[in-house]
């Protein structure tokens, strides 16, 4: 069996994705998130 | 435990998790105003900042929170060209600690391909030179429909678009596309050849999902090719106990994702439903946090070679 991947990567790896998804916060992605969900998407639902 | 009384607790385990899907499903959609005749109206509270962890279409009147897939390509179709940062640090970090985890508890579309499949028909099983090429276009979908060319494409008007959501998923169709046109005449008018070929999409997809166990999880979604990638180094894994396993095939044969998890416990296309750790009868599998496997020495003889 393959050596699996230790803990502590894991543990390293949790913090740097929590630094990226709070960057793009940062950056004001959300509000383009918010923008895009409130309003019907016309090619999610087939219509443009 | 003796035979009957495992499989007893197997078919609660299998219970408890429909009731956490459906729960889960029917929580992430309980805006009801959205559902009532007349003009189109989905909710458009702060909740929809957040992303529900599975696919799960922001179009669908009863949608509280937003769809992790089509909040990538909004962020990367928008004129500003965003890095989707916020989307995909916020999946980083659930695929980190769970992995597929979200697939066999926390998705709506899972749950619906898993009840499509209950309805008695004959099964099919996909010939492995098929089915294992094709496990790769769900990542064709992640990182070309999803990721390349929503962010370079741009129309001559400057503007974007969310290919995944617009030519392939069948989620949006099925969530939200069929609703809001069943509820209102205006957007009845308006359908075109778009709509017709998602459509044709969405019917294929409930069609296979009758014979063959999740094939949109299998095949298409960019969301479980996503998670997929973190199975191997999420905190939780899945963990064999070489000293207890006999390799007697029981685990791969319970699984209807095709994974032989007595061999690759963290396979990307594992779900973690928890089917095959109910099903070993000598309780060999087991769900932990981080790795290590309990291995035995190559030198030593496994207990059913010595009888
Ligand atoms: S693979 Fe996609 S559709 Fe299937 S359960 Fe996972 S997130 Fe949901
Ligand atoms: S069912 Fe249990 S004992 Fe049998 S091969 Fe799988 S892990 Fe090993
Ligand atoms: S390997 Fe086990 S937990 Fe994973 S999908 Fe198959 S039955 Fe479910």
């Amino acid at each position: 069996m393959k050596r699996e991947v230790p803990l502590k990567v894991t543990i390293a790896l949790i913090p740097l994705a929590i630094a990226l998804c709070a960057f793009g916060i940062y950056r004001g992605e959300v509000a383009i998130v918010l923008a895009k969900a409130i309003n019907i998407c016309m090619e999610c639902i087939g219509l443009g | 435990m003796d035979k009957n009384e495992q499989k007893a607790k197997a078919k609660k385990a299998a219970g408890l998790r429909k009731a956490v899907q459906a729960g889960w499903g029917i929580l992430s959609n309980a805006y009801i105003k959205g559902f009532l005749p007349g003009d189109p109206v989905i909710y458009q509270g702060k909740l929809k900042q957040v992303c529900v962890p599975g696919m799960n279409c922001y179009s669908c009147p009863g949608a509280l929170g937003s769809c992790p897939i089509g909040s990538m390509q909004a962020i990367f179709d928008n004129r500003n060209r965003g890095i989707g940062a916020y989307v995909v640090g916020y999946l980083a970090v659930i695929g980190l600690f769970v992995g597929r985890f979200i697939c066999a508890w926390l998705c709506l579309f899972g749950l619906i391909q898993e009840l499509l499949y209950k309805i008695p028909t004959p099964k099919l099983t996909v010939p492995e030179k098929i089915d294992k090429p094709l496990r790769y276009l769900k990542y064709v979908m992640l990182f070309v429909m999803v990721f390349l060319l929503p962010f370079f494409y741009r129309s001559k008007y400057g503007v974007g678009e969310p290919f995944f959501c617009k030519y392939i998923c069948p989620v949006g169709t099925l969530e939200g596309g069929i609703p809001l046109v069943l509820l209102n005449s205006m957007m009845r008018g308006a359908l075109g050849w778009l709509f017709r070929w998602k459509f044709l999409l969405l019917l294929l997809c409930i069609a296979a999902s009758i014979f063959i166990y999740r094939p949109f999880c299998k095949y298409i979604c960019p969301l479980g090719a996503f998670y997929g990638l973190f199975q191997k180094v999420s905190l939780i894994r899945m963990r064999v106990d070489k000293e207890k396993c006999v390799d007697c095939g029981v685990c791969a044969k319970t699984c209807k994702m095709n994974v032989d998890p007595h061999k690759t416990p963290n396979s990307n296309e594992c779900i973690r439903c928890r089917e095959c750790i109910h099903a070993c009868p000598m309780h060999a599998l087991s769900m932990n946090i981080g790795p290590g496997p309990v291995q035995l020495p190559e030198q030593e003889v496994r207990p059913a070679e010595e009888a």
